[in-house]
Formats: C-alpha cells, sequence, structure tokens
C-alpha cells in the first residue's frame, strides 16, 4: 500500500463513520444495504472478474448466508455477530464443493450451472422437508440487534458500523488474497489457463478455491442483509437477485476491488431513482441507466476512473518537462 | 374571584375540545393527508400495480372534489418489486423520511410479513393490506395492522362446507400455487373438510409462477380419478387450468378461488364454454360480468376509470379492486374528521359500521371493532353459466 | 401406463415451446457468438404487436408475415443502434446490455398494453386431431412450424451464398472481411433473422400460455438449459434439446419427485448431463490451440 492509497482509505473510513451521524435513520440503512452489496459484489468479482468463471447464481450463496444468519438467531438463540462467520463458513464449503464439478464446465455452460442454481434456490427454501428450520413460505422474521455496552447509537447507527467494520475486514483480506500471489494465480488462470497451467499453477485447486471464497464473501453479506432487514423468505431471493450482483460487478468494474462499492452504489440507489422518474415503467429506466453506463464506461466506473487518472498523470508529465525548459 | 375561577374553568374546560377540533401526527394539516403504499410496478409480479394505480387515480377524483374536510389526499406509492427487502427499505422511507400518517395497501403476504413488526413498533397504521393471509386480523398482538379483503382461509372454508354439503362422496383434487397464498387455502379447505380431508382429498399438485404451463399437474390430477377439482391459481394459470382439464375430458366440479374469477381476463381466456359450472365465491361487482352491464355503481366506475383512469384496463378487476378499497379508506378519513392521528385512523378503521362501498356484492357490508380487524367478512356462492356469474345461496358471514 | 403416455405427450407439447425459443437462441449465438437473455422478451414484444394488427381488423397470414418482416426490422435496428457501440467491450458489459433490453422491454410492454391476460389466436382448427387428446391440435401444429423453421434455417445456411457468408462472417470475421463479407451487416442480419424466429415463437407460444408481458419469462429459461443441453451450437441439438426438458420435467414431476422440486432436479440432471458432455449432446467439441 502506497502513503497515498492509505491516506485516501482513512479518509474514506473518516467519512463513512460521519455519514450516520449526519443522516437520518432512513438513509443510514440504506447506507449499511450499500455495503452488505459491496461486500457481495467484492465476492462475486473474485470469481467472475479475476477468476473469470461467470456466475449467474450467486443470489442463492446470499440466500445461504441469510438463512443461516436467521435459522440460528430463530431456532438456536445464537448472537447476532456469531452468526456472521458462521454464514461465511458454511458458504466457503458449499461454495467449495459446487466449485469442484463446475472445474469441468466453461464459458455459458458454467453460466447455465450457476444460473440453475440460483433458480432452484427459492424452490428448495419453500421445500416442506426443510419448513421446520427455514419457515417454509411464511419466512422468518428475526429481532433488531441494540448497540452493545451502552453506547449511545440507535439500532441502525449501531448495525451501521457493525456491518462497516465487517465490510472493512474483507475488504482488506481481499485486498490482501488479491494483490499478491493467489490474485496472480486466479487472473492468469483467466487469461490463459492452459499457460498458467504450464508456470506451474494448480489449476482445480485455485479454481475451486475461487468458487469458495467468493460464495463465502457473498454468504456473510447475505447475514448481514438479513440482520439490516430483520427478515428472510423465499421470494427475497429470486433469480433477478443473481442478475443484479452480476450487472453490479460489470458497472462498477470487472476485477476491479473499489468496483464493488460502485456497484454497490449503483444497484442501491440507481433503481430507486428509476422509481421516482417513472411509476409507469421503472424497469425501462432503470435498463436505460444501464446501457448509459456500459456506454459510456464499458470498464465500468472503476475502469474509467483509472483510465482519467492516467489521462491526467500523462498530461502532468508533459507539462512538468515544459516547465523545465522555461529558464 | 368567584367568576374568575369559572372562568378559568371553563377555559381548562374549552382547552380540550378546541384541541380535540384538529390533533395531527405527522403527515397532515389543514391543507394535506400523505398516505403511503408499496406496489410492484416492476418485476415478474407487475399485473398487481394496477391496484396502486387505480387507488392514485381515485384519490386524484377526491381531491378534484374538494379532498376531505378541506385536505387534499398526497398519496405517496413506491414500487417494490414485489422483493420483501425493498418493501422494507421503502416503508422506512414512507414513515422516516416522508413522514406519511398511515400506510395503506402494502401488497403481498411476504412485504407485509416484512413489515409487521417495524409498524407495529412505529405505532404507524398498516392499513387494509393487499393480502388475504389470516395474521392480519390479530388486534391483541399486532393493533397498528388490518386486512381487507375476505382471507384465503376462510374462503376454503366456504368452500368445504359446500362440497360436504352437495358432495359427501367427493374424491379432491388440488392444484395450488406454491407460496403462503396457495398454502393458506389448501389449509382451509383441509381445516373445512375437518377429519375427512385425509380420506377426501385425493391428489395435490403443486406449481411455480416461473413455469410456462400446469398441463402436467392437470393431466396427474385427473389420472387420480377426482370427481371434484380445487383450482387454487392466480390468473394465467387459472384460464390453462380450466382450458386443459376440458380440452382433456376431464369433468370434475371445479371450485375456482376469487383470485381468478374475472370473465374478461381468465374465463374469455380459457373458453366460456369451457367454463360452464365453474363454482366461485365473489365479494366484489365483476367489470366484466354480462350481468352488471347496467348496474349504475359499475356505470360510475367506468366513468372514473374513463376520466380518471384511462391508462387502465377496464378489463382488469384489479382496477374495481382499487377503487373499492379506496372507497372504504375514504369512509374512515371522514370518520376522522379534523383528528388525524395515527391512533385515530386506526380507532375509526376499527369502528367501521355496517359501512357499505356500491361496487361490492349487494348484501355485503363491512363491519370492524377493536376485538374484529376484518373488514370483509362475507362472500357469496356464484356459478358460472357460459355467459355471466350466478350468485346462489345466502350471502355467507365467514366471521367465527 | 396410459398417465405415463400422457405426460409424455403433455411434455413434447410444452418441449415444443422450448424448442422454438432455444431455436432463436442458437440462431443468435451461431451469428454473434453472444447468448442473448433479450430473445424472449423480443419475442414476446413482437407478439403483442401482431396482437395489435389482428386487433385492427387484420386476418391471421397477413398479420403473421407482417409480423415476421417487423420482427426481422426490429432485430437489424437493435443490433445497429444498441449493440453496436459495445462491440468492443468486455463479453460481459454486452451481457448487461442484453439484460438491460430485457427489462426495458418487458416493462415498456406493460406500460403500453397492461399487465392483463389477453387470448391470442391460433391458426389451427380447435377440435382434436385423430381423437389425440393430450395434445391440442395447435401444439402439434406449433411444433410441426417449429421443425419447418429448423429446415428451413438448415437450407438456408447450407445452400444460399447469403448463409455461407453469414457463417464464414461468424466463424473467421478476419477472413471474411478479406473476401469481402460486409462482417458488420452479417451480425445485424443474424440478429434480424433471430428476432424473426423468436416472433414465430411469440406467436406460437402464446395461445398455449397467453399473451402477457411475463410469458417468456419462465419460457426463456427452459430455452436457455434446451438449447445448451442440445450443444448452443447445434439447431437441431436445440429442438431435441427442448423436447428433452420439457419430457424430463414432467416425467419427474409426476412420477418421481412431485412437483415441488421438479424444476430443481430437473436442472441438476441436466447440469450432470453437462459434466459428462460438456459441450452438450449435439454440440461441437472446441480444441483451443496454444
Amino acid at each position: 500500500m502506497t502513503k497515498k492509497t492509505l491516506i485516501a482509505l482513512l479518509l474514506l473510513v473518516a467519512v463513512a463513520s460521519i455519514v450516520p451521524f449526519v443522516v437520518s435513520n432512513y438513509r443510514t440503512f440504506q447506507f449499511t444495504l450499500v455495503l452488505v452489496y459491496a461486500i457481495a459484489l467484492l465476492g462475486l468479482n473474485i470469481l467472475t472478474g479475476y477468476n473469470g468463471q461467470v456466475s449467474l447464481g450467486h443470489g442463492a450463496f446470499y440466500a445461504i448466508g441469510a438463512y443461516c444468519a436467521a435459522v440460528l438467531m430463530d431456532k438456536a438463540g445464537v448472537p447476532y455477530w456469531a452468526t456472521v462467520p458462521a454464514a461465511g463458513a458454511v458458504c466457503l464449503v458449499v461454495g467449495f464443493l459446487f466449485g469442484l464439478p463446475a472445474l469441468r464446465l466453461e464459458g455459458l455452460y458454467l453460466a447455465l450451472a450457476t444460473f440453475a442454481l440460483g433458480v432452484s434456490m427459492p424452490q428448495l427454501l419453500k421445500y416442506k422437508a426443510l419448513e421446520e428450520w427455514t419457515g417454509g413460505v411464511q419466512g422468518i422474521v428475526i429481532a433488531k440487534p441494540d448497540a452493545p455496552w451502552g453506547l449511545p447509537l440507535n439500532s441502525d447507527q449501531w448495525l451501521y458500523f457493525f456491518t462497516l467494520g465487517v465490510a472493512l475486514a474483507m475488504f482488506l483480506l481481499g485486498w490482501n488474497l488479491l494483490r499478491g500471489r493467489v490474485g496472480r494465480a486466479l487472473v492468469a488462470i483467466r487469461d490463459h489457463h492452459i499457460a498458467a497451467e504450464a508456470m506451474g499453477v494448480h489449476n482445480a485447486l485455485y479454481k475451486s478455491l475461487a468458487f469458495g471464497v467468493s460464495a463465502m464473501y457473498t454468504g456473510v453479506a447475505g447475514a448481514l442483509g438479513a440482520i439490516a432487514v430483520q427478515f428472510v423468505a423465499p421470494d427475497s431471493f429470486s433469480i433477478f437477485l443473481s442478475i443484479l450482483l452480476l450487472v453490479g460487478i460489470v458497472i462498477g468494474g470487472l476485477a476491479s476491488i473499489s468496483g464493488a462499492l460502485y456497484g454497490a452504489l449503483f444497484i442501491q440507489f440507481v433503481p430507486n431513482l428509476a422509481d421516482e422518474i417513472s411509476k409507469a415503467a421503472p424497469w425501462a429506466i432503470f435498463g436505460i441507466f444501464m446501457i448509459l453506463f456500459v456506454y459510456l464506461m464499458p470498464t465500468g466506473v472503476a475502469g474509467a476512473l483509472r483510465m482519467l487518472s492516467e489521462r491526467q498523470k500523462r498530461h502532468n508529465f508533459p507539462a512538468a518537462k515544459n516547465e523545465e525548459e522555461v529558464p | 374571584m368567584k367568576r374568575l375561577s369559572v372562568a378559568f374553568l371553563s377555559l381548562c374546560l374549552a382547552a380540550p375540545a378546541v384541541l380535540a377540533q384538529k390533533k395531527y401526527d405527522a403527515g397532515t394539516s389543514d391543507t394535506e393527508i400523505r398516505i403511503g403504499n408499496t406496489n410492484p410496478y416492476s418485476g415478474p409480479a407487475s399485473a398487481y400495480g394496477a391496484i396502486g394505480k387505480s387507488i392514485a387515480a381515485y384519490f386524484r377524483m377526491v381531491n378534484e372534489q374538494g379532498g376531505i374536510n378541506g385536505r387534499k389526499l398526497n398519496f405517496i406509492t413506491y414500487d417494490d418489486g414485489y422483493s420483501p427487502p425493498r418493501t422494507v427499505e421503502m416503508v422506512r422511507k414512507l414513515v422516516e423520511q416522508d413522514q406519511v400518517l398511515f400506510v395503506f395497501q402494502t401488497l403481498g403476504t411476504p412485504s407485509n410479513t416484512a413489515i409487521h413488526k417495524y409498524m407495529n413498533a412505529k405505532k404507524v397504521p398498516q392499513l387494509f393490506v393487499a393480502t388475504g393471509a389470516t395474521k392480519w386480523n390479530d388486534p391483541k398482538h399486532f393493533p397498528w395492522t388490518m386486512g381487507w379483503q375476505p382471507n384465503y382461509q376462510t374462503e376454503g372454508h366456504v368452500y368445504a362446507r359446500h362440497i360436504l354439503q352437495t358432495k359427501p362422496d367427493a374424491k379432491i383434487a388440488i392444484l395450488y400455487q406454491n407460496d403462503d397464498y396457495g398454502k393458506d387455502y389448501v389449509k382451509g379447505l383441509k381445516d373445512g373438510l375437518g377429519a375427512k380431508a385425509k380420506s377426501l382429498i385425493v391428489a395435490e399438485a403443486s406449481y411455480e409462477v416461473s413455469e410456462p404451463t400446469v398441463d402436467s399437474q392437470i393431466v396427474q390430477l385427473q389420472s387420480s380419478g377426482a370427481n371434484v377439482f380445487f383450482n387454487v391459481t392466480t390468473p394465467k394459470f387459472a384460464a390453462q387450468a380450466i382450458r386443459k382439464a376440458y380440452d382433456i375430458g376431464w369433468k370434475p366440479v371445479q371450485y375456482l378461488n376469487n383470485v381468478s374469477t374475472s370473465v374478461g381476463s381468465v374465463l374469455t381466456p380459457a373458453g366460456l364454454e369451457k367454463s360452464v359450472g365453474l363454482i366461485t365465491t365473489a365479494y366484489y361487482k365483476d367489470p366484466t360480468d354480462k350481468r352488471w352491464d347496467n348496474d349504475p355503481a359499475v356505470t360510475k366506475w367506468r366513468e372514473f376509470m374513463k376520466k380518471y383512469h384511462p391508462d387502465g384496463n377496464v378489463n382488469d378487476g384489479f382496477n374495481m379492486y382499487g377503487y373499492s378499497v379506496a372507497a372504504t379508506l375514504v369512509q374512515v378519513l371522514k370518520q376522522c374528521g379534523n383528528n388525524l392521528t395515527h391512533e385515530n385512523v386506526m380507532r375509526q378503521a376499527a369502528s367501521l359500521k355496517d359501512f357499505r362501498v356500491d361496487t361490492l356484492l349487494p348484501g355485503i357490508v363491512i363491519n370492524t371493532s377493536k376485538d374484529d380487524y376484518a373488514p370483509i367478512e362475507a362472500v357469496q356462492l356464484q356459478r358460472f353459466n357460459g355467459k355471466q356469474w350466478e350468485l346462489f345461496g345466502d350471502v355467507i358471514s365467514t366471521e367465527k | 401406463m396410459d398417465a405415463f403416455l400422457f405426460q409424455v405427450l403433455a411434455g413434447l407439447a410444452t418441449g415444443g415451446i422450448y424448442a422454438s425459443l432455444a431455436l432463436a437462441l442458437v440462431m443468435i449465438y451461431q451469428a454473434t457468438h453472444h447468448v442473448n437473455f433479450a430473445q424472449g422478451e423480443m419475442a414476446m414484444f413482437t407478439t403483442y404487436i401482431a396482437w395489435s394488427l389482428m386487433d385492427a381488423g387484420l386476418p391471421y397470414w397477413p398479420t403473421f408475415l407482417l409480423t415476421l418482416m417487423v420482427a426481422f426490422l426490429l432485430g437489424v435496428a437493435i443490433e445497429r443502434l444498441v449493440i453496436r457501440p459495445v462491440e468492443h467491450a468486455p463479453v460481459l458489459a454486452v451481457v448487461v446490455v442484453f439484460i438491460a433490453l430485457l427489462v426495458i422491454l418487458n416493462s415498456v410492454t406493460g406500460w403500453i398494453y397492461t399487465y392483463t391476460l389477453k387470448p391470442f389466436p391460433s391458426p389451427f382448427p380447435e377440435e382434436p386431431l385423430w381423437g389425440i387428446r393430450y395434445m391440442s391440435p395447435h401444439e402439434i401444429g406449433a411444433i410441426g412450424i417449429t421443425l419447418l423453421v429448423l429446415v428451413a434455417l438448415y437450407l438456408f445456411f447450407r445452400f444460399t451464398p447469403l448463409g455461407l457468408a453469414m457463417r464464414a462472417a461468424a466463424q473467421n470475421p478476419q477472413s471474411a472481411r478479406l473476401v469481402g463479407i460486409r462482417v458488420g451487416w452479417m451480425l445485424a442480419l443474424g440478429w434480424g433473422l433471430a428476432a424473426g424466429i423468436g416472433a414465430v415463437a411469440g406467436m406460437m407460444v402464446a395461445p398455449i400460455v397467453y399473451l402477457d408481458p411475463n410469458m417468456m419469462g419462465g419460457v426463456l429459461l427452459y430455452a436457455f438449459a434446451a438449447a445448451l443441453v442440445g450443444g448452443i451450437d447445434n439447431p437441431w441439438g436445440a429442438v431435441l434439446g427442448g423436447f428433452l426438458v420439457g419430457v424430463l420435467e414432467n416425467l419427474l414431476g409426476a412420477f418421481v419427485i412431485g412437483n415441488e422440486l421438479k424444476l430443481s432436479v430437473a436442472l441438476v440432471i441436466i447440469v450432470g448431463v453437462l459434466l459428462v458432455r460438456p459441450s452438450g449432446l449435439f454440440g461441437t467439441v472446441h480444441v483451443t490451440r496454444v
């Protein structure tokens, strides 16, 4: 981490910490959801952006995470903070296991397999054999946590900080993972898996690991989302959630850590904006926004920002040279 | 001194009266009443969006005619795409940011379940929710939530009673949507059949809304040899089921849930000749049913559609539903007078006495009390004769 | 035994629906190497155009032909106006554009025509053919038309210069350009043809599932599975895949696991098949040169 990025990061965290004190509880709740989506998008980006395995069914892992949290709180009385790592662990295992057979599938066929997972998830959650735990079609209502240790925060503010803490940890972990050996291996597999294999990258291991880690991120996000919304039901996790997550990483920027945050802002706020513009056809407006973003920034918001800063550098550099020439 | 104290006393007595004249909670003023709502205007359930749009049109009409006690109704409605997390977000926006006096007709069982606890904790009314689940009539635990339409389970009871009376040797086959709505109906029927449910029901088949057709399920149910068919489906699947049953030559006695009784958008697509003999219940007038062609209330509704909601489809029963429920709300607000607090809205909603909306079937009146949070509790059986629905039997009260 | 046979017949009928849309998916994949998620909504939208024409009093077959032409133009226009500008964007960015098209078409149709169910006429007779009650004449006719489209496509790509040029443009754009084929227009043509096939699919599906803006949502899911299980680059495979999915799903639902999980299990089986044959049952195996 260079000094500059460290300062930028600290600044971002500082701003993020002020947010719940200057905006209303409702907005705080919305920003909590942004953080939740950001974690989920980072997870999907590890798999699809960095490793090139397209998933059309990540909503399923989000659902598993959410239900893990809800069932643990509702049936076993586990405190909310403990359900988050539990949901992550469950999704890590499920994702890894799903990644093993998925190794044989490439491109579109993998997309179909994940799509199938996403489509099936609501059906499985409704299934009567599981009803005792999942609450079937009725779902599970859970209680909202209050701030601990007598902190002078209301529950929305506390939940925001809790989510912010988890998000920071997850992003740091992701940053460490992706900037190093593992990240390079993932990208190498995406760009040319045969060459990667020849260079000694264990393709199968890394690909299934990518699946597991990606699912873990999304599962953690699901658990946090369930706690924030205080309710889970099969209808909350339709295939459209998976598609929305995919839209999020593309618009935020593929293979970019900061892209997850931009994508999260997009999928949280743009549908609301579309609804404000037109009650008659909100989806039409949402679709137009998607097309506009792709037209203007084909490599996502993160890609566009990167290009902008590089252009700025190139612009600055000759300018500096000119100054030197002037006596 | 004595006069002074008398004056003081009368002032004290008068003060509450003055206050009672105008009492406001968030979302109201001398000129406005803010009402919140969520509806699916996008996504796979967007057919229901017609309800929100027709309610908005009704309020436009009320406002044009001067509002209620001089106050305009400001209807703030948001799209939730039938996704419970979005409902939570939008309802919080309505309550915390837009500061509505109450939310009205929020749509869908899962969506309303998601905000149930929140609304009751906030003590903001969640009025006349658009779902037929039983749990909305629970004033003891959830005094701030109230339903409106007859609930699915009691409708199931009504069919069960009719089956037991007319066909004691019935072999019943059930087709239902695999969600809370479908399962509520099935539960109602089974409860109504009581101990006989096990022996009478010979087959059950479910479907998902994402399935293109229910043909396979109908073939399955037919092969069970059933002679009674209980059809718990939404319009598209209801029409498919009626047509398929006819086409493969299966001729059971058919009970159709009242979600899908529109002549225009269900029976016509299925084929009117294929729908002969269907039995269902009704509580509001179907605008596509010929029998109401000259009914003054339906004529008035048609004029309303033309003038205030020209984009709406006059074959769509949801527009009639929205109109009727909006009329009920207007009555509640009229009863509130100048005391527009959360508490009074709820109290007035719970004191509707023999209130009649003219678009409801003759004989159906709305009654509520502080122990009875179920406004419409009567339905009437009707049978399709190939041209229109024919009511038969009495108005059946489902009050327990 | 009868019940089994009836389920197979009903499965073939719904399989025919999946096959017709799967064919449109394969068509566009062959021409552009994209899977168009908006294909179902395009088909739905053109079917509404057909409905409007008939509502205005036009008879069935002229409407049919006119709708094909409109659909073709719509396909070309979408390629030129919407897809062309993102030609060089990453594949997933194009996928997002497809998703955007899907939601736009769905929403705009609902806005224009409302979401109320509409009956859509069939060109085939009402009375059961040859005493078969488990497949309506329309369902039999629709399968016939799908097969007809399949044969026409085969002949087109195999025997006409234009078909050959389109294949060349898809397989090797650089070389095709060198021999004078206008690759850009070939892609647009591919979109037009796929939209036309989609329009046929829509007009064949609508009498069965009724016309509403969400009528293709469920169908697309199965068509996607059908196209891939058959092999995304093989039209015959797509049609067979459609029937396979339809029948498999019915039999699982009726006799094996019940309706509540039949979709999930059918999908698991399909993915299972793909694990054994990763290019689909009839797809071409691609060999990558290093």
